[in-house]
């Protein structure tokens, strides 16, 4: 183990960790948001558009995202439509992504069982409020497992961002080992940074979701 | 306790599902202060008729009328028709996420828009009477279920409705626990509140109700006061239900003779 | 221009290379999920066992495994290995041996929810009939798991194929990297080809991963109760 190889090239590891949590970062954001909406649309099946989004999730769930990528970053630009590494990243994250979240969502809402909405319309409530107070926080709680799962699966994906050129952990991995034949010593800088990145996140969402179940939230078995 | 303001109307209610019918030709009156008690064997559609009213079901035929005017199979105003019409179901149906009184409160503030800190008020004062005051802090699944159904009860009391429907509220309870349920409907009903049940328990249905209606595959079949229908049931559908709920001794010991 | 493009398919051996790619790609990730099941079914039961020294050991293994990126798996394979042991793996062998590993710890963790998901009563009430051990098991126990399970193996086949496309980063020749040759022969005669081979690709993977997320689906809708 070279201690001075590794030290000299930390940086470059800091400086990779950093472009892979941002772009994770937003990516996640967007995909969070993209499917909720998707969720929504499906939820109330608003006509033509439900089935565009069905459409696009069997799509999304069932291509890898690699092959996302190299469509959008080598495929594309022969349509005029040339993107940069970050937002081709940060496009395929999202496309794959949302997906993923809407199912998460969808499930969430679909454990709200149908007594709760009626009797959410007994007191007197329109549709909209009886979504808002009453389904909508229950199924939020009830998907946050799936949705701390496709999180941290989704910043695991994000290693694939060095086949479209992104500067990324990976990228500077093979790089190094490339450039200098220093295999264990980058191999281990880059087992580590994926372990500071994914491992707190991970303990984070354990302690959530434990804090949820003891709080005994979504749990709507009990009749 | 009954006048003679008609507060409900039910007249010719056809509910299909597909082809099966549900309902058929019902007709019903319902006056202020009046307890009115539907019984019948499952399936007969008694839940359903309160659905119907409560406006959770569209009908076919017929209309159903609250103080005259109509309130069936209007999707766009049934959120004010169900302020006014209370229901409460038979499984517990409390909103887990909310607190007892968020959950009391949830209808009064965002349906009807009335002042928090009067409503909250009410819903204390509601609280108490039920003997639930302590937990207005809780969530639904510290309570019992006993105590959830009365919960229940004073979430629908609070929107001041006009009719109260309940729907075989104590079906899903223990046994130990359907008497407290009981007592606070008992209570209700001294009180002149109109209510509309849909219960299995024969002596509370005998206790409590002015008038007995009795539905047998989706017909109404017998109508008349507690005491006739018990003692002397005009059809022989109702002496057949009336029979199952009494046993013949089976094992006979010198003390039952 | 377009027009054009799309020939590049059919031009030659194109198609025939393409799916020859394809065929390596379900090769490896067949075989893969084929060992995964089958240590996972292991694991899953191991870890199911009171022993907090075997529990320990699972688990690190487990967690390990599933917070890595399936990518820096395969560079630890790949590279790490023939570094460390002078062992000189073909890309392929390293993609089978990460995949099983990396499957094997999906596989176990699935078998072991499914064990614990059946409710103890279901052990009790085999008992008070009078079953033996291994009478509850077979009767009773793995006919429960096999429903809860299968779906969820069966997915765990299309992630697996998913995650095979990394391979052609460590040099595998397989689908896309034919892509890429074919791509690369026809740069000059056929400007739009990489779009058309990256769609086609792309429309591969979906049609073979399609079928199976449904059956995995239907099952799992129709086992539900």
């Amino acid at each position: 183990m070279d201690i001075q190889f590794i030290s000299k090239y930390l940086p470059m590891y800091v400086e990779a960790a950093r472009l892979t949590v941002f772009i994770a970062f937003i990516g996640i954001l967007f995909s969070v948001l993209l499917g909720f909406i998707c969720s929504l649309i499906r939820y109330i099946k608003i006509p033509i558009l439900h089935k565009i989004v069905d459409i696009y999730i069997e799509l999304s769930r069932n291509t890898p995202l690699l092959i996302q990528l190299f469509f959008l970053y080598f495929g594309l630009p022969k349509i005029g439509i040339r993107l940069s590494s970050e937002s081709c990243a940060i496009a395929g994250l999202v496309f794959l992504g949302g997906s993923y979240m809407a199912e998460a969502f969808r499930s969430g809402l679909e454990s709200i069982p149908n007594i709760q909405r009626e009797s959410g319309l007994s007191i007197g409530l329109t549709k909209m409020q009886v979504f808002l107070y009453i389904i909508l926080p229950q199924a939020v709680t009830v998907s946050i497992p799936a949705f701390s799962a496709n999180v941290i699966f989704l910043i695991k994906e994000t290693s694939v961002f060095s086949a479209v050129a992104l500067a990324d952990l990976m990228y500077v991995a093979k790089d190094l080992i490339g450039l200098y034949y220093k295999t264990d010593e980058a191999l281990l800088m880059l087992v580590m940074a994926y372990l500071v990145i994914l491992l707190p996140v991970s303990i984070i969402f354990t302690l959530i979701e434990r804090k949820m179940r003891y709080a005994g939230f979504g749990n709507q078995s009990s009749f | 306790m009954k006048n003679d303001e008609k507060i409900l109307e039910i007249k010719h209610l056809k509910k299909k599902y597909d082809d099966t019918v549900i309902l058929n030709d019902i007709n019903i009156n319902i006056y202020k202060g009046e307890v009115v008690v539907v019984l019948g064997p499952s399936g007969c559609g008694k839940s359903t008729l309160l659905r119907c009213i409560n406006g959770l079901e569209t009908i076919q035929e017929g209309g159903i009328y609250l103080n005259g005017e109509k309130i069936s199979n209007q999707d766009k105003k049934m959120h004010f028709v169900r302020q006014k019409i209370g229901m409460v179901f038979q499984s517990y149906d409390l909103f887990p996420h909310l607190t007892i009184v968020e959950n009391i409160l949830l209808g009064p503030i965002k349906a009807q828009g009335r002042d928090k800190k009067d409503a909250t008020q009410e819903a204390e004062k509601l609280l108490e009477r039920v003997g639930l005051l302590d937990k207005r802090n809780s969530y639904p699944r510290q309570l019992s279920g006993g105590q959830k159904q009365r919960v229940a009860i004073v979430r629908a009391l609070c929107m001041h409705p006009q009719v109260m429907l309940f729907d075989e509220i104590t079906a899903a309870l223990d046994p130990e626990m359907v008497r407290e349920v009981l007592d606070v409907m008992l209570e209700l009903a001294k009180e002149g509140g109109t209510m509309v049940i849909v219960t299995h328990e024969m002596q509370f249905a005998r206790a409590i109700a002015d008038r007995i209606i009795f539905l047998d595959q989706s017909r109404i079949i017998e109508e008349s006061t507690p005491q006739e229908f018990f003692e002397n049931p005009k059809t022989s559908r109702a002496k057949q239900f009336l029979n199952v709920f009494d046993f013949e001794v089976v094992k006979h010991s010198d003390s039952n003779k | 221009m377009q027009d054009l493009g799309i020939r590049v398919l059919f031009e030659g051996k194109n198609l025939i290379r393409l799916l020859g790619g394809l065929w390596v790609t379900l090769r490896i990730s067949l075989l893969s999920a084929a060992i995964s099941i089958v240590l996972g079914i292991l694991l899953g039961m191991v870890m199911n066992r009171k022993n907090p020294i075997t529990r320990a050991i699972t688990r690190v293994y487990l967690e390990f495994i599933r917070i890595m990126p399936q990518l820096v798996l395969l560079f630890l394979v790949y590279f790490g290995l023939t570094k460390a042991f002078g062992i000189n793996l073909t890309g392929e062998t390293a993609a089978v041996i990460v995949f099983s590993i990396w499957g094997t710890a999906e596989m176990g963790d699935l078998v072991r929810g499914a064990l614990q998901s059946i409710p103890k009563h279901q052990y009790e009430s085999g008992k008070a009939i009078g079953l033996t051990q291994l009478q509850i098991y077979c009767y009773i126990i793995i006919p429960q798991t096999i429903r809860r399970l299968l779906p969820l193996a069966i997915n765990l086949i299309t992630r697996m194929i998913k995650t095979t496309s990394l391979i052609v980063l460590i040099g595998v020749v397989e689908m896309v990297k034919v892509g890429q040759q074919i791509i690369e022969a026809n740069r000059l005669t056929v400007p739009s080809a990489s779009l058309w081979v990256y769609a086609f690709i792309f429309f591969l993977y979906f049609i073979v991963c399609y079928p199976i997320s449904r059956l995995s689906a239907c099952l799992e809708k129709r086992w539900k109760n």
